[in-house]
């Protein structure tokens, strides 16, 4: 299950030079301003935009090789496609809307396969529904039903959630989080916000003018200084160790310490994903005795951002795990922070997302 | 359709004849013209080519040129000694010249620019974006057409079937020419008033046949407008 681009295009004054390879299913997040061309590249892998030079590898299968000139049209390609403004059939149903693709594949899913997906995305009261009275959260739930049901090869997603205010948003981003934790699917996922991405993608390719310039896991790109990510935080892959009755919190562990939590509802074993913000962490050179902050973790520096900004971003290292920072560069002097100093991080606040 | 139908009472033999005549002369030149037109909007909305200007010129012209014109060039082309009218008549026994075929050949040429433009209009203003969703859905050309195009256009072909219904009622000048004002065959509604107004002491005729027409041409409008609207919706 693997996915290579690889594209140039001359839009005039805009270059598109982007080259990237997914080895594993999962949410890559196609990361990046507005004008950036992200875009393009989902049309390009879609089939909806020919570039000039490119190869494209969708499992395997080249659907696009312009030395060769091998160029498979996009209905052909098995490329689902959510579309920012959900582009449903205003003249359709629901039902008919999530089935225009499945009649149309090669390798139709059968009905079981149909309800779980419909089941995953909640989307069962509104299958009889016009498409006229939907809002714009179940518009957008209903176009991933659309689009997973044609059995594509993979999954493009451009801005889903930019068109929905906080509240949509949210209603769709656990959707997300169970298809990516579900269904066996390359995902890539435009998007231009930092929290969105954090929170789904598993490796990040960062766009900037037209070119890709840093492909990497969500967890280093993240906590990378001075890149084109900001405002940046650590995301942590973490397990449920345990639910602790007498106080109400939950243990979480990772690779490199552990988290208490207000109580979530996970089962033991279960994995979370954890984002510490860099402004929720505080820093210190001893370890604080009597302090409200549960978590205290040991950490060593591994390298300091300043600029002109009074703000400076120090990385930090915690076990195998990434930490960041943001504090004041007077901190940063006061406390004689410098690579490999050993120091203790009061973590404020965690967050943790639970897709149910 | 019997000489003796007097199922519209009101209305003599001879006035209603005129009024079915023209009915089915613009029933079937409308039908007929369909296709056509929704394949002219196409290619007028959808495409890019050179020498589109001419096109877009050509399919327009009956609108601006003196229907007159239109009846001779019709004549010209054919009629049954001219090239394509005689081959169709020799070959396939086929002669629009004095038939009502004819006026409803020349009917769909005047009124096919009404067709096309409101089937243009409702496909620009379609959202381009659905064509390109139902394409990686696995939608082929023809599918996308058959299936998204024309029934988010369809409320557009039905204006403008409605239009080009209203404005073939009125055809006057290029079904004469063509034609000619055979009763029964080829003389519609305008003829009538035209046959009326040319015999002594016809104007309560006329006037009866005109108003017929103002009625017939106020329906069908506020029809398309109605369509439009729904349209819009």
């Amino acid at each position: 299950m693997s996915v290579e681009v690889e594209l140039r295009h001359s839009f005039g004054a805009f270059a598109l030079d982007v080259a990237f390879k997914i080895e594993r299913p999962g949410v890559t997040a196609l990361f990046g301003p507005s004008g950036a061309g992200k875009t393009s590249v989902i049309n390009a892998i879609a089939g909806l935009f020919r570039p000039d030079e490119g190869r494209i590898v969708i499992d395997g299968r080249v659907v696009l090789d312009t030395k060769t000139g091998g160029f498979v049209p996009a209905r052909e390609r098995r490329a689902g496609y959510v579309f920012q403004d959900a582009r449903l059939f205003p003249h359709m149903s629901v039902e008919n809307n999530l089935r225009f693709g499945w009649r149309r594949a090669q390798n139709p899913m059968d009905e079981g396969d149909i309800a779980g997906v419909v089941e995953l995305l909640g989307l069962t009261r509104l299958r009889a529904r016009s498409t006229k009275s939907l809002s714009g959260g179940e518009k957008g739930r209903v176009a991933l039903g659309r689009a997973l049901l044609a059995s594509p090869d993979i999954l493009l997603l451009d801005e889903p959630l930019a068109a929905l205010d906080a509240a949509r948003r949210n209603e769709i981003l656990p959707y997300l989080e169970r298809l990516r934790d579900e269904m066996k699917l390359p995902m890539i996922y435009v998007s231009h916000a930092v929290d969105e991405v954090a929170r789904l993608a598993d490796g990040i390719v960062v766009l900037r003018d037209g070119c890709s310039i840093e492909q990497g896991s969500v967890f280093d790109l993240l906590t990378r200084l001075g890149g084109d990510i900001d405002p940046m935080g650590a995301v942590l892959d973490a397990r449920v160790e345990s639910h602790r009755t007498h106080d109400g919190l939950s243990v979480l562990t990772f690779d490199g310490g552990q988290l208490i939590v207000s109580r979530i509802a996970r089962a033991v074993g279960r994995r979370v994903r954890v984002r510490v913000r860099a402004e929720d962490i505080m820093l210190a050179r001893e370890e604080p005795r009597a302090i409200s902050a549960n978590n205290v973790l040991a950490a060593r520096v591994m390298a300091i951002h300043q600029d002109d900004s009074p703000q400076a971003e120090v990385q930090l290292s915690c076990g195998p795990s990434r930490l960041v920072a943001r504090i004041t560069r007077a901190s940063v002097a006061r406390l004689a922070l410098a690579p490999d100093v050993a120091v203790f991080a009061i973590i404020k606040s965690v967050i943790v997302d639970s897709s149910n | 359709m019997s000489k003796g139908d007097s199922r519209l009472s009101i209305l003599a033999p001879a006035e209603s004849e005129a009024l079915l005549l023209s009915l089915r002369v613009a029933f079937v030149a409308v039908v007929a013209a369909m296709p056509l037109a929704v394949a002219a909007a196409l290619l007028l909305a959808r495409t890019r080519f050179p020498g589109k200007v001419v096109v877009d010129g050509l399919i327009h012209l009956p609108l601006v040129l003196p229907p007159v014109a239109v009846g001779f060039l019709l004549l010209t082309i054919f009629g049954t000694r001219a090239g394509l009218g005689g081959w169709l008549f020799q070959t396939f026994g086929i002669r629009f010249v004095f038939s009502w075929t004819g006026a409803a050949l020349a009917a769909a040429i005047i009124t096919f620019p009404f067709q096309v433009r409101a089937i243009r209009i409702a496909l620009e203003g379609a959202d381009r974006g659905l064509d390109a969703a139902a394409e990686t859905l696995g939608a082929g050309w023809f599918d996308r057409l058959a299936n998204i195009t024309l029934p988010l256009a369809f409320p557009g072909i039905v204006a403008g079937v409605i239009t080009a219904f209203a404005a073939c009622l009125g055809e006057f000048g290029a079904i004469i020419t063509f034609v000619s004002n055979i009763p029964g065959e080829t003389r519609t509604l305008p003829l009538a008033i035209y046959t009326a107004l040319q015999t002594p002491g016809g104007e309560a005729e006329a006037a009866k046949l005109s108003l017929l027409s103002i009625l017939l041409a106020l329906m069908f409008m506020v029809l398309a407008e109605f369509a439009q609207r729904r349209m819009r919706r």
